[in-house]
C-alpha cells in the first residue's frame, strides 16, 4: 500500500465562533462526525436508562417495597428496555460502524452521506419522541405518560382498551421513525462496502469488522421492516379503526408476537454481529498473531446470519405451540451454537501462542470471551423448550439476556471504547482508570447477574413491581441491586476517564496499538476525507506488510 | 486476569451450592422449579439435569481453554519487541471443533423432542377432571363444567395415583389481556391469550398447596395475580366439591347486607349463586369464605382486610379494577357482615 505522507491541516479551531462549531455539527455529512454523534447520543441514552433500571433496582431491593408506584415501575421497565435497545445498542453500535467501516476499507466517506446524516436525524428524533411523552402523552384522565405496556408491547395491551391516552402512540411513533433510519444506515453502509473499497481490497481482505457490520446491515433490511410493518397496524388499530391486533374485535394477538419476535430475536444477532466484531479486532493486535481462520469466520457469520432468521419462536414456547413447532425451533435455536461456537474456538485460536498484552481494550476482550460464553451456554437451556417452560418469563430468562447483552455486547463495547478513543480524539483514555473501571465492572456486572439467574429458578416472574416475601427471593434480590450500584459506579469512571482523558490525556499518535487495519495508517483523528491519497492494499493486514516488508502477508495472500 | 476466572469461578460454585442447598433442605422456596412434584414438571426437571451437565461440561472445557491461553500465553517482558509465529489456521482443527458442538445439539435434539413430545401429547384419561381457566386482570376464574362449580384465585384438585392417574387437564382462556399459568412446582408455564385455546396437565401426587402467580405481564397489578393450586386426597376433595356444589348461605340476620348488596353495583362484576347477582367481571363470590385469600392473593382472608377492600382496593392492590365503593360505614359493615355468611 501506499503511505499518507500529505498532511491536510482543518481551520484553525480558535478562531471559530461556538455557533460556527454548532452549525458545522448539525448540518455535516462527513462520516466520523456523524459517527461520534450517534456514539454520544447514545452515551447519553445509556445514563438516562442505566438510571431507570436503577429505579428499578431499588424497587425490587426487598419484598414489598414503596419506593415507586406500580404505574411508574411499569413505565420504568418499559422505557428501560426501548431505550437501551433502540436509542443505545442500535446507535452506537452504528456509531462506530459508521466512523470505522470507511476508513478500513480505504474510503473518503460513506457512499451516501446525506443519506447519512438523514439517517442519524431520524433515528436522534426517535429518541425524542419516546421521552417527550413524558410531557406529551397525558391523554384521558388516570391514562399514564409514558409508555408501560413492556418493551414488546403485546397484544391486546397495546390497544386502545388497554392503553388509553396516548402513552403507545408515542412508543409506536418513535420505534417507526428510528427504524427507518436504521434502515437508512444500513443501506448506507452495504453500498458503502460494495462499491467504496480502495484497490486491492477484495472481499477477502476485508477486516473482519466491516465483514460482520456489512451482514448485520443485511440482517437489518430483513429484520427491522416487518417491524416498521407490525407499528403501522398498530397505529391502523388505533386510530384507523383496523382490528389486526385488536382482540375484542376477534383480531389475533399472536400475529403481533410474529411479527414482533421475527424482528426481536435477529435483533440480538443484529447487536451482537458488531461487538465480534470489535473482538475480532481486537484480540489479534493484543495477541500479536492475525485472526485465526478468517474464512471459517465470515462463513459463520454468514451462518449465524441465516439461521437467526428462523427462531424467533423460541421467545414463544410458552404460548401453547404444536410440539412440532416447538421441536423446530428448538432444534434452529440449538444450532446457532455451532457458529458461535466456531467464533469462541477461533478467538482462543488467535490467542493460543500468541503474546497476549494485558491493556484494557484485552481486559474487556477477555471479560466479554468468557461471560459469552456462559450466555451462551444458558441460551442452550433456554432452547431446550421444555426447560424453557419453566424458565421463560422468569428472572432466569432477564439474566440470560443481560449476560448477552451486558456482559457480551457491552463489555464488546468498552474495549471497542479504549481501543478507537486514540483514534477517535488523538488522545488516549487513561489505563488506570480503565483498569478501575474493568474491575469495577467485572465485580458488580457478576454480582448482579449470575445471582439474577437463581430467583428466576425459584419462581420468580419478571416484570413484576413487587413480590412476597416468604418466596426466598429476598436476599439474592438485594444482592443483585448492590450489584447494580457498583456497575453504576463503575459507569461514572468510565464517562470520567472519557471527559478527562479528552483534555488531558497523552497524545496517540497515528497507531499507538501497534495495529494493521487502515484507520492506523491515518492521523488521529483522522483529517476530513480520511486519505490524502487512496491506499492500495495487497493483503488483509496493509499495516504489517508495510511494518515487515521482510514477512509481507501479501506474499501469502 | 487470573482473578476474574477466580470471582467468576467462585460466584458459579455459589449458584449450583444455594440452588442444591434449597432442593436439598427444607423448602426455602415454595416455587423451586428444582423441587418437581407432578410428571411434566419431573419430566421437565429430568431434562434440565442432562442439559446442565451437558452444558457444565462445556463450560469446564472451554473456560479452561481460555483460562489457560490467559495464563500461559501472556506477553513476557524478554520477548517485548519479537511478533510470536503468524499463524493463520488449520483446516484439521476447524473442522473438528465445528464438528463436535454438531453433535452434541444433535444429542441436546433428540433428548427434548422426546420430552415435547411426552408432555405436550400425553393422551387425556377418562378420568382426567376438566377445569377452564379463565385468567382476567388480575385474577384466575376457575370453572369445573362437569361438576357445576365456579371458583377464583384458588384451584383445588384431587392427587393423582400414579396407579390409577387422575389428572386435571386446564383448558386455558383470557378474558382480556395475556397472562400465563404458572404453578413451578407441578409444570412449566402456558399462557392465557384472548381468542386462543390453550391447554395444560398436572398430576400431582403429593397433597399440599402449590404456589404460583401469572408470568405473563398483564397490566398494573401483574405482580399481585397470585394463584394457589390445593391438590387434596379423594375424600377432602370430594367434600370441597360437594360444599361448593352448594347455593348461597340464606342468612336472615344478614339481610341488611344481602340488600346493600344487590341494589349497588357489587351485582354488575360479581355473581352470589341464587340471588340477582350474576356478573361475571370479578370472582364468583357464592363460596367467598371458603378461600385463604383475597384479591387474588394479595390480601388474607380476614375480617379487617374485607372491609378495608370493599372501602379502598387500591390500599391493597393499587390499579385494580375494582372500585371504590363510597358506602355510608353502616352499610359498608352490614355488606361485610353479609359476605362473611357466604361460606
Amino acid at each position: 500500500m501506499s503511505t499518507n505522507a500529505i498532511a491536510i491541516d482543518g481551520l484553525p479551531a480558535a478562531e471559530r465562533q461556538w455557533t460556527e462549531t454548532l452549525h458545522e455539527w448539525v448540518t455535516t455529512v462527513d462520516h466520523k462526525k456523524l459517527g461520534i454523534m450517534y456514539i454520544v447520543y447514545a452515551l447519553f441514552f445509556l445514563v438516562v436508562a442505566g438510571t431507570e433500571a436503577m429505579i428499578i433496582r431499588i424497587q425490587l431491593m426487598h419484598a414489598h417495597n414503596n419506593f415507586v408506584s406500580p404505574k411508574v415501575f411499569n413505565r420504568m421497565f418499559t422505557m428501560h428496555g426501548s431505550t437501551m435497545i433502540f436509542f443505545v445498542a442500535i446507535p452506537v453500535l452504528f456509531g462506530f460502524a459508521n466512523y470505522l467501516v470507511p476508513l478500513m476499507i480505504g474510503a473518503r466517506d460513506m457512499a451516501f452521506p446525506r443519506l447519512n446524516a438523514f439517517s442519524f436525524w431520524l433515528t436522534a428524533l426517535g429518541g425524542f419522541l419516546l421521552y417527550f411523552s413524558f410531557v406529551g402523552a397525558n391523554g384521558l384522565y388516570g391514562a399514564g405518560n409514558a409508555p408501560d405496556v413492556g418493551w414488546w408491547a403485546y397484544a391486546p395491551l397495546a390497544s386502545k382498551a388497554f392503553s388509553p391516552g396516548h402513552s403507545s402512540d408515542y412508543w409506536t411513533i418513535s420505534i417507526l421513525v428510528a427504524g427507518f433510519g436504521t434502515i437508512g444506515a444500513s443501506i448506507n453502509i452495504i453500498a458503502t462496502v460494495l462499491s467504496m473499497r480502495c484497490p486491492g481490497m477484495t472481499l477477502g481482505r476485508m477486516p473482519l469488522l466491516v465483514w460482520l457490520n456489512v451482514v448485520m446491515s443485511g440482517m437489518v433490511l430483513i429484520a427491522v421492516t416487518p417491524l416498521s410493518a407490525a407499528q403501522i397496524m398498530l397505529l391502523v388499530d388505533r386510530y384507523l379503526g383496523g382490528h389486526f391486533f385488536d382482540t375484542q374485535a376477534g383480531g389475533s394477538a399472536t400475529l403481533w408476537m410474529h411479527f414482533f419476535w421475527i424482528f426481536g430475536h435477529p435483533e440480538v444477532y443484529i447487536l451482537i454481529l458488531p461487538s465480534f466484531a470489535f473482538i475480532s479486532e481486537i484480540v489479534p493486535v493484543f495477541s500479536r498473531k492475525p485472526i485465526f481462520g478468517y474464512p471459517v469466520m465470515v462463513a459463520a457469520t454468514l451462518f449465524i446470519a441465516f439461521v437467526s432468521m428462523s427462531v424467533w419462536a423460541h421467545h414463544m414456547f410458552s404460548i401453547g405451540m404444536s410440539s412440532y413447532a416447538n421441536s423446530f425451533f428448538t432444534i434452529t435455536s440449538m444450532c446457532v451454537g455451532i457458529p458461535t461456537g466456531i467464533k469462541i474456538f477461533n478467538w482462543l485460536g488467535t490467542m493460543w501462542g500468541g503474546r497476549i498484552q494485558f491493556k484494557v481494550p484485552m481486559l474487556f476482550s477477555i471479560a466479554f470471551l468468557f461471560q459469552f460464553l456462559i450466555a451462551g451456554l444458558t441460551g442452550i437451556m433456554l432452547a431446550s423448550s421444555p426447560f424453557d417452560w419453566q424458565l421463560t418469563l422468569s428472572y432466569f430468562v432477564v439474566a440470560h439476556f443481560h449476560y448477552v447483552i451486558v456482559g457480551g455486547i457491552l463489555f464488546a463495547l468498552f474495549a471497542a471504547f479504549y481501543y478507537w478513543y486514540p483514534k477517535f480524539t488523538g488522545r488516549m483514555l487513561s489505563e488506570t482508570l480503565g483498569k478501575w473501571h474493568f474491575w469495577l465492572f467485572v465485580i458488580g456486572f457478576h454480582m448482579t447477574f449470575d445471582v439474577m439467574h437463581i430467583p428466576g429458578l425459584l419462581g420468580m416472574p419478571r416484570r413484576i413491581y413487587t413480590y412476597e416475601p416468604d418466596r426466598g427471593w429476598d436476599t439474592l434480590n438485594l444482592i443483585v441491586t448492590i450489584g447494580a450500584v457498583i456497575q453504576a459506579i463503575a459507569i461514572l469512571i468510565f464517562v470520567w476517564n472519557l471527559i478527562v482523558s479528552y483534555f488531558k490525556g497523552a497524545k496517540a499518535g497515528n497507531d499507538p496499538w501497534d495495529a494493521w487495519t487502515l484507520e492506523w495508517s491515518v492521523s488521529s483523528p483522522p483529517p476530513d476525507y480520511n486519505f490524502a491519497a487512496v491506499p492500495v492494499v495487497a493483503s488483509r493486514r496493509p499495516l504489517w506488510d508495510l511494518k515487515h516488508p521482510e514477512d509481507p502477508d501479501s506474499r501469502y495472500d | 486476569m487470573r482473578r476474574t476466572i477466580q470471582i467468576g469461578g467462585l460466584l458459579l460454585w455459589r449458584v449450583a451450592a444455594a440452588v442444591a442447598a434449597q432442593a436439598a433442605s427444607a423448602p426455602v422456596s415454595s416455587t423451586n422449579i428444582f423441587a418437581p412434584a407432578s410428571t411434566p414438571a419431573r419430566t421437565i426437571f429430568g431434562l434440565s439435569m442432562f442439559v446442565l451437565a451437558v452444558t457444565a461440561l462445556i463450560f469446564v472445557v472451554v473456560g479452561g481453554l481460555l483460562a489457560y491461553s490467559v495464563m500461559r500465553f501472556g506477553s513476557k517482558a524478554a520477548d517485548a519487541n519479537r511478533e510470536p509465529a503468524q499463524v493463520y489456521g488449520s483446516t484439521q482443527i476447524e473442522l473438528a471443533w465445528t464438528v463436535i458442538p454438531v453433535l452434541i445439539v444433535v444429542v441436546l435434539f433428540l433428548a427434548t423432542a422426546r420430552v415435547i413430545h411426552a408432555i405436550e401429547d400425553a393422551p387425556k384419561p377418562t378420568e382426567a377432571l376438566d377445569v377452564t381457566v379463565i385468567g382476567h386482570q388480575y385474577w384466575w376464574e376457575f370453572r369445573y363444567p362437569k361438576l357445576g362449580i365456579v371458583t377464583a384465585n384458588e384451584l383445588h384438585i384431587p392427587v393423582s395415583d400414579p396407579a390409577h392417574p387422575t389428572p386435571t387437564f386446564l383448558k386455558l382462556l383470557s378474558a382480556d389481556t395475556d397472562h400465563s399459568f404458572w404453578v413451578p412446582e407441578l409444570g412449566g408455564k402456558t399462557d392465557l391469550i384472548p381468542n386462543r385455546v390453550n391447554q395444560m396437565w398436572m398430576d400431582p401426587a403429593r397433597p399440599g398447596m402449590y404456589r404460583g402467580q401469572c408470568a405473563q405481564y398483564c397490566g398494573v397489578q401483574h405482580a399481585k395475580m397470585l394463584l394457589r393450586v390445593y391438590v387434596e386426597r379423594p375424600a377432602d376433595f370430594d367434600a370441597w366439591v360437594h360444599a361448593q356444589q352448594q347455593t348461597a348461605v340464606q342468612d336472615a340476620t344478614v339481610a341488611e347486607g344481602r340488600r346493600v348488596f344487590e341494589t349497588t353495583s357489587c351485582i354488575n362484576c360479581h355473581a352470589v349463586n341464587g340471588t340477582a347477582a350474576t356478573g361475571r367481571f370479578g370472582p364468583d363470590l357464592t363460596h367467598l369464605m371458603s378461600r385463604g385469600t383475597l384479591a387474588a392473593g394479595a390480601a388474607a382472608n380476614t375480617h379487617d382486610q374485607l372491609r378495608l377492600w370493599i372501602e379502598n382496593p387500591d390500599a391493597i392492590k393499587p390499579g385494580s379494577l375494582m372500585p371504590a365503593m363510597q358506602l355510608p360505614v353502616e352499610e359498608r359493615d352490614a355488606l361485610v357482615a353479609y359476605l362473611e355468611t357466604l361460606r
